[in-house]
């Protein structure tokens, strides 16, 4: 349904997006996963036909979006990072007005009326938007991007500012609408990644790192002996510690976890288990060990792991994959169960 | 194009700007026609020229929001996403505004009624002299719009659409400042006010509305081109 390849994109100097390849088939739901400015709005704008390219080429349903990009425009629907609303409008006179801009062929009425109700903001019709909350203007923005029903949703970190409630409600309607739609995410928040898609693809510094499952990920990154440290302590003091110890490759904070504890990723280099050096190190320094595990990093580890590593190329050894190679969908179809999130 | 031009002509009256614009050149006309039929004055195309300034002065204020608004509130990623060619984007915002512009010279027609009414006039003049306003409004508002296109902040379109539009009136008046005979000539074929001022008189002129009309043309087309760049930046 999206084809990406060899796809470029220069800001002056500044490489924004670095020779890009990936495919995505029709009714997947895929997650660009990376840190702020890594590159993935940039995509998004150029699949969506908002910026053009320095080099490659993009098609969707086998349309090129530089050379007939209004029939490509047609089947998408784009739900940028910032809503894109006209806030002195009502909500209905602004999915009236999308409608008509996408010059949509459904009747209006029922079409419209249907999107309110699937996004529930039915309520909300004849407000302002400019009096509305950050959650409804968010839900408008979404149903713009669902007017005229296209095939493929392209969504730009779609719960940033949400409250947790309205977080899980768009995770409920992004699943309901995986079934009929292509749909890709972006989204720096891993939890949402990992409960909505099936695929996801990581980005960092403009290239891809990794393009695979989640469970996938998971699993290659858990055959390295990670340690997995909580440790009441300071944190920069015990992440330089930790580091000094042999064997350990690098150390990763995960940032405060409870009261004074911090949570420590480290990686060890090959064929060293260093768990009991660890151990050690924290009671010399005088510290408290609250746990200690090894193996089974989750996705926050994978990805923080991932995109901290200077070297592209060392991230993708680590996954022992090259990243231009989309991955087998087909094989991962029956894996990752995301209605019961 | 429909729908960007129905929207945008909408929004000038969900904010005071419509209002006030209208109500500007309603108090205007409304006022030279008063003071001028007082003093035995007949000539509604006369009116209509003596306009010129005033539209130089006032259609900044319309065309300040029509790109750099879009752009200040992340909409442009709703139009250039949507499937709509650039040009019927910007056709749809600049015939807004010329409407609201349009708009604006109604009364005029009430004038010439009452005028016809008393002496004998000659009704060809009248509506050569509006074909000029508004070509002179069309020319305006494509410069106003191109600059709009150029920034995010309306408040610097309008001040530097203000700066061209004087600028394209008084050319010739600046122009006698320096003494470079050449310079002086070209700058007094190019001024608007040259250009207007033949519409007050009945004599038909083809070069006056070419020239209305090739600076308009200029203009969509640049500020097409303005949003096709940004696409590249």
């Amino acid at each position: 349904m999206i084809e990406v390849s060899s796809l470029s994109k220069k800001y002056g100097n500044h490489l924004a997006v670095d020779n890009v390849s990936f495919s995505i088939n029709k009714g997947e739901i895929v997650g660009f996963l990376g840190p702020n400015g890594a590159g993935k709005s940039t995509i998004m704008n150029i699949i969506t036909g908002y910026l053009s390219y320095t080099a490659g080429k993009v098609t969707v349903d086998g349309i090129d979006i530089m050379n007939n990009p209004e029939a490509a425009k047609k089947r998408i629907g784009y739900l940028p990072e910032i809503p894109p609303l006209y806030i002195d409008m009502t909500v209905r006179e602004y999915l009236d007005f999308i409608f008509d801009l996408k010059k949509v062929k459904f009747p209006k009425n029922a079409h419209i009326e249907e999107i309110m109700r699937l996004v529930k903001i039915t309520d909300v019709k004849g407000r302002l938007i400019k009096n509305l909350s950050k959650g409804y203007r968010q839900r408008v923005g979404f149903a713009g991007a669902l007017v005229g029903n296209p095939d493929v949703l392209i969504l730009d970190e779609p719960t940033v500012g949400l409250d947790p409630k309205q977080i899980l409600d768009m995770r409920v309607l992004i699943t309901k609408l995986a079934k009929n739609h292509t749909i890709i995410l972006s989204s720096h928040i891993l939890p949402e990644i990992q409960s909505v898609c099936k695929r996801v693809i990581i980005i960092n510094k403009g290239q891809i790192i990794a393009d695979d499952t989640a469970d996938n990920l998971s699993q290659k990154l858990a055959q390295d002996n990670t340690v997995t440290a909580r440790i009441i302590c300071d944190e920069d003091d015990m992440k330089k510690a930790l580091a000094s110890v042999e064997g350990v490759k690098s150390v990763i904070s995960l940032g405060k976890k409870e009261n004074g504890a911090y949570e420590f990723s480290i990686v060890p280099n090959s064929g060293f288990d260093i768990r009991a050096a660890i151990f050690s190190k924290v009671k010399d320094s005088g510290k408290t060990l609250l746990s200690l595990s090894s193996g089974g990093a989750s996705l926050e580890q994978i990805f923080l792991r991932l995109t901290e590593l200077e070297d592209t190329e060392e991230a993708r050894r680590m996954l022992g994959t090259d990243a231009g190679d989309p991955v087998n969908t087909e094989e991962s179809e029956e894996n990752g169960d995301v209605s019961d999130i | 194009m429909l729908a960007i031009f129905k929207r945008e002509f909408k929004s000038y009256f969900k904010t005071p700007i419509g209002y006030i614009f209208l109500a500007a050149y309603y108090f205007f006309f409304g006022l030279f026609f008063s003071r001028y039929f007082e003093g035995g004055f007949t000539l509604v195309p006369q009116l209509l020229i003596s306009m010129a300034m005033i539209v130089t002065f006032t259609l900044p204020i319309i065309t300040m929001r029509l790109l750099s608004e879009d752009r200040r509130q992340k909409v442009d990623q709703l139009i250039l996403t949507a499937p709509v060619r650039l040009s019927s984007i910007v056709l749809g915002k600049f015939f807004a505004a010329f409407l609201v512009y349009a708009i604006g010279f109604a009364p005029t027609v009430i004038f010439e009624i009452i005028v016809a009414g008393r002496v004998k006039v000659n009704v060809f003049s009248y509506f050569y002299a509006l074909l000029g306003m508004f070509l002179l409004g069309a020319a305006l508002i494509s410069i106003g719009l191109f600059i709009s296109s150029l920034t995010e902040s309306p408040a610097m379109a309008a001040m530097i659409t203000l700066v061209i539009n004087i600028l394209a009136i008084f050319m010739s008046s600046l122009a006698v400042l320096v003494d470079i005979d050449w310079l002086s000539k070209i700058c007094d074929k190019l001024a608007f006010v040259s250009a207007v001022d033949s519409f007050e008189k009945t004599v038909f002129s083809i070069p006056d509305i070419v020239y209305f009309l090739s600076i308009t043309a200029a203009f969509l087309f640049l500020t097409v081109r303005s949003l096709e760049k940004k696409r590249w930046a």
